[in-house]
């Protein structure tokens, strides 16, 4: 059993609610484990805050496996801290060092408001795939899956951008909040399966225009997204969101 | 011997679904129009059944304590779904799903249910890949398998080790395109506090807008809960945070027996607790023991690495205990077998708690194989190592890499240290043949059902189980209850039963805000996992689990006088939500030591030490014991037993031997 011997200052985002305004709230930690999650550090101040009576600091976070996206705190300036290729809840303290000042805001992007503390309101994302992210298949009597026969690099291409878990540090970490990483890897997945092409150009237009719609930036090109994303999803998808978008353009109304 | 009646359809076991398909009542498309479904969870279960129900017309309210649908546990779940397909032309067929079932269960599930999802599992797979679900495929275009526990067929579809993800992805988007076209209203950030019924039958739901902490009430025709299992009872488990058994638990004290309790799976290959801090355990993939060597060395309290122990001083135990399934035991099985060798001494790692999953007999064996593809028939070690390093890693990368994040190691080079952990729990509300409840118009999906399992699911069954019952079973059975229910008018909110339940919620959030004792919402549910792991784990006995029947209610004194809940009720407050879901847990751990306590037998993943063979393994009381406990709540925490008889027509029932 490891025990903790790291001492820590924290700098945490504190806002009660959408209408109130939010601070930088110092905290002293010690008897961090370098074996401790992120959260499981975040575990132990809360229990601190409660025991003298103060209230904890309000998180999203679930699976805590890295896999269901909802842990979402920006650390030391970067979505997720500072490893790449791993949420939050993934990152370990001993990814820190003793005496270390780590400073912990929330996602800042106008389409996602600060709910509480770092709790901050992603269903921008739920109403962009609602636009158009789907095939259009009611529950019945689909064919023999094997009918359809994909060969595995086109497969493996959706399925690298359909692993995206919908967490929001492309637009946290972008200058513009733009979401067109979340956007062009869903676009992209469907785009790649035989299965996704009779709703392609309508996909990519109504998709587009939603998120246009919920307040997101636009691509500048920067690349911060895919550099943050902490499942490596491909600054190409979005070349090809708007190589899809512009072509569904030429397409006449009637066909999309 | 039964008490209640499980509505299975008369006939032959092969023929019993689809002559019930083909007779149950239907519901037109107009009356559809004004009949409301309430779908409780949007996971697996709750997700397909929103989009399904919703797409042939109904009106349906979905709802889910996350931030969003897509975010339901189901997501994490790793390996696979299983299906009867024979793709691998290997000898699988439905009734070999059936019996697998049936058998890796214990012979403690309901033969028509197992059926049934055998016969409807291979519609799962072409569903999904309609939908866009990138599943594995080979490079001849076609659909990828392997093997999983309890099965000597290929018959688990995967996509890399995040099939759960996909397949829910797919379910979500299905959903999204419904509350897109309007047809369903989903509820993020709500979580049931109670269910309504009135004259005896479930008409709605009383939810808690976790935002603004609002209450409120929801109507519906018809209730289903599809909230996933009960395994943070334990505390440390592999589910997430959030998932508990609140839904279940209020309808379970509105009259729907819980059934099974005490079946918990505990699952071979997780990661050791590293220390007091942790609040979750993970799981690695039972994929993984596909390729991976499990193993203790044969002296005991042997300090030396990994890899400093020569073969010959290894002890390979699945492989030696069960020749014929190996390291493919099922899970029961493969976690008692682990426990055994570490209480004997043989563990390995700092805490000795824990056994070597090894992968270097298989990469070095896809290495020759990869060096023979490019023409190279005498690889040296290194070159063989380096070929098979990349298929390891092509197979299992995610997990090899989550793995290293945790602990600090690289799997690569050394060993997995793994242990078993809590990871799904078989027992939940009991549900008849159409997974209704014993409240009538209250149904039951997926793993917070009791019905297909057994008392031990076999891997990549659960992906299979909640998707068999929101798009194909539910969809047919909702229909015979609906049915008779066209002229009923939604009832307005403001009716005495209503205000009632609401009543009932808003009183327990106020006790629990008001207390103002002195413990944390989590000192307690760490205590009551303690003493569930310790007394009700991985094997129980009589003497333990009256002590811990006594240290639950004990302990569920202190809660309602010392918890200390900070904050409000009318604003965001996850320590609220937690107390919540903390109190029903103790109720439940209570239920769960009654239920192993009555059943004097061992069968799956309940083992009583009382009962086993010489060997070791579980020993089942057929005469006795064929029964599911379906447990009735009476008034101040008490329990009734009802007993539905499992009759085995179609299966021999026999000692489960996997040697």
């Amino acid at each position: 059993m490891s025990t903790g011997n790291m001492n820590l200052t924290l700098k945490v985002w504190r806002q009660k609610n959408n209408n109130t305004k939010g601070a930088l709230v110092d905290y002293k930690l010690s008897g961090i484990s370098p074996d401790m999650s992120f959260l499981e550090m975040f575990d132990v101040l809360n229990e601190d805050l409660i025991n003298k009576g103060e209230e904890p600091v309000v998180f999203d976070h679930d699976c805590r496996e890295g896999i269901c996206g909802m842990c979402s705190m920006f650390i030391n300036g970067r979505p997720h801290g500072p490893k790449d290729l791993v949420t939050t809840c993934q990152l370990h303290m001993r990814s820190f060092k003793d005496g270390d000042t780590i400073v912990v805001e929330p996602w800042r992007a106008a389409a996602f408001p600060v709910v509480k503390d770092l709790t901050v309101d992603r269903s921008a994302f739920d109403r962009v795939i609602a636009a158009g992210g789907f095939i259009s298949v009611n529950t019945g009597n689909a064919q023999d899956a094997n009918n359809l026969p994909i060969p595995k690099m086109q497969a493996d291409a959706a399925f690298e951008a359909a692993a995206c878990i919908g967490c929001g540090a492309c637009v946290a970490t972008c200058k513009n909040a733009s979401a067109m990483l979340f956007v062009s890897a869903k676009i992209s997945q469907l785009a790649l399966l035989p299965q996704g092409q009779p709703e392609r150009y309508r996909r990519v237009q109504s998709m587009v225009a939603q998120m246009d719609a919920e307040g997101f930036g636009n691509c500048t090109n920067t690349g911060a997204c895919e550099a943050e994303c902490p499942k490596g999803i491909s600054l190409e998808n979005i070349a090809r969101m708007n190589r899809d978008f512009a072509t569904s353009k030429f397409i006449s109304e009637e066909t999309v | 011997m039964s008490d209640i009646n499980s509505n299975i359809p008369e006939g032959d076991l092969t023929s019993k679904w689809t002559k019930y398909k083909s007779s149950v009542p239907l519901v037109n498309p107009s009356n559809k129009r004004t009949i409301e479904v309430i779908i409780v969870g949007s996971g697996l279960a709750g997700a397909s059944a929103a989009a399904t129900l919703a797409e042939m017309g109904y009106k349906v309210k979905c709802f889910c304590f996350q931030d969003s649908p897509r975010r339901a546990h189901s997501i994490a779940a790793q390996g696979g779904i299983n299906a009867a397909k024979n793709y691998q032309n290997d000898g699988d067929s439905i009734y070999r799903l059936f019996y697998d079932t049936i058998k890796g269960g214990d012979y403690r599930a309901r033969e028509a249910n197992v059926h049934r999802l055998a016969e409807v599992s291979a519609n799962i797979i072409d569903q999904c890949v309609a939908q866009g679900v990138p599943l594995a495929r080979e490079y001849g275009g076609l659909l990828d398998n392997r093997s999983f526990g309890g099965t000597q067929v290929q018959r688990t579809f995967y996509a890399a080790g995040q099939t759960g993800q996909q397949l829910l992805l797919g379910a979500y988007s299905a959903l999204e395109r419904q509350v897109g076209m309007g047809k369903v209203e989903m509820y993020t950030r709500h979580e049931m506090l109670e269910v309504v019924k009135i004259d005896g039958k479930a008409r709605g739901i009383i939810a808690r807008n976790l935002i603004t902490g609002e209450i409120e009430r929801h109507f519906g025709h018809a209730v289903v809960l599809g909230t996933g299992g009960y395994g943070n009872v334990f505390y440390l488990s592999t589910n997430a945070m959030g998932s508990n058994v609140t839904a279940a638990w209020k309808a379970h004290k509105q009259g729907a027996y819980f059934a099974n309790p005490c079946y918990t799976q505990i699952h071979p290959t997780c990661i050791p607790v590293s220390g007091d801090h942790q609040s979750k355990l993970t799981l690695m993939s039972e994929s993984l023991r596909n390729d991976g060597r499990i193993w203790v060395p044969k002296k005991k309290d042997d300090n030396r690495k990994a890899s400093e122990i020569p073969e010959d001083e290894r002890d390979y135990y699945l492989e030696r205990r069960y020749p014929a399934f190996g390291n493919l035991v099922p899970r029961d099985v493969a976690s008692r077998a682990a426990k055994e060798r570490c209480d004997a001494g043989y563990g390995v790692g700092a805490s000795k708690l824990a056994v070597y999953l090894d992968f270097k007999a298989n990469t070095e064996r896809y290495g020759k194989i990869e060096a023979a593809k490019a023409g190279n028939h005498n690889p040296d070690k290194e070159t063989c190592m380096r070929l098979g390093t990349a298929v390891i890693k092509e197979k299992y990368g995610n997990l090899f890499d989550m793995y290293a994040q945790i602990t600090g190691e690289n799997p690569y080079e050394t060993p997995m240290r793994i242990y078993p952990a809590v990871h799904y729990t078989m027992g939940g509300l009991w549900v008849d043949y159409n997974l209704m409840t014993s409240v009538p118009g209250l149904y039951c999906t997926g793993e917070a059902n009791f019905s297909d399992h057994g008392a031990n699911r076999l891997g990549a069954s659960a992906l299979m189980q909640g998707l068999a019952d929101g798009y194909f079973v539910l969809p047919y059975t909702i229909g015979a209850y609906l049915s008779k229910e066209i002229s009923t008018k939604a009832i307005p909110t403001d009716h005495p039963a209503f205000v009632e339940a609401e009543a009932r919620a808003v009183g327990i959030l106020n006790t629990l805000i008001n207390i103002k004792g002195t413990k944390s919402v989590d000192h307690f549910h760490k205590r009551l996992g303690h003493i569930m792991w310790e007394k009700c784990g991985m094997a129980r006995n009589e003497k333990g689990l009256n002590e811990a029947i006594q240290e639950i209610r004990a302990l569920r004194e202190e809660f309602w006088k010392e918890v200390r809940v900070p904050g409000a009720a009318n604003e965001l407050n996850p320590e609220l939500e937690k107390a919540g879901r903390v109190a029903d847990f103790i109720e439940l751990g209570e239920l769960m030591c009654i239920d192993a306590l009555n059943r004097n037998e061992s069968c799956g993943g309940h083992f009583r030490e009382e009962y086993q063979t010489e060997e070791g393994e579980a020993l089942r009381d057929d005469e006795n014991y064929a029964y599911v406990a379906a447990w009735e709540f009476k008034e101040g925490v008490n329990f009734e037993l009802h007993k539905e008889e499992l009759k085995f027509e179609n299966i021999k029932v026999a000692q489960r031997s996997y040697k």
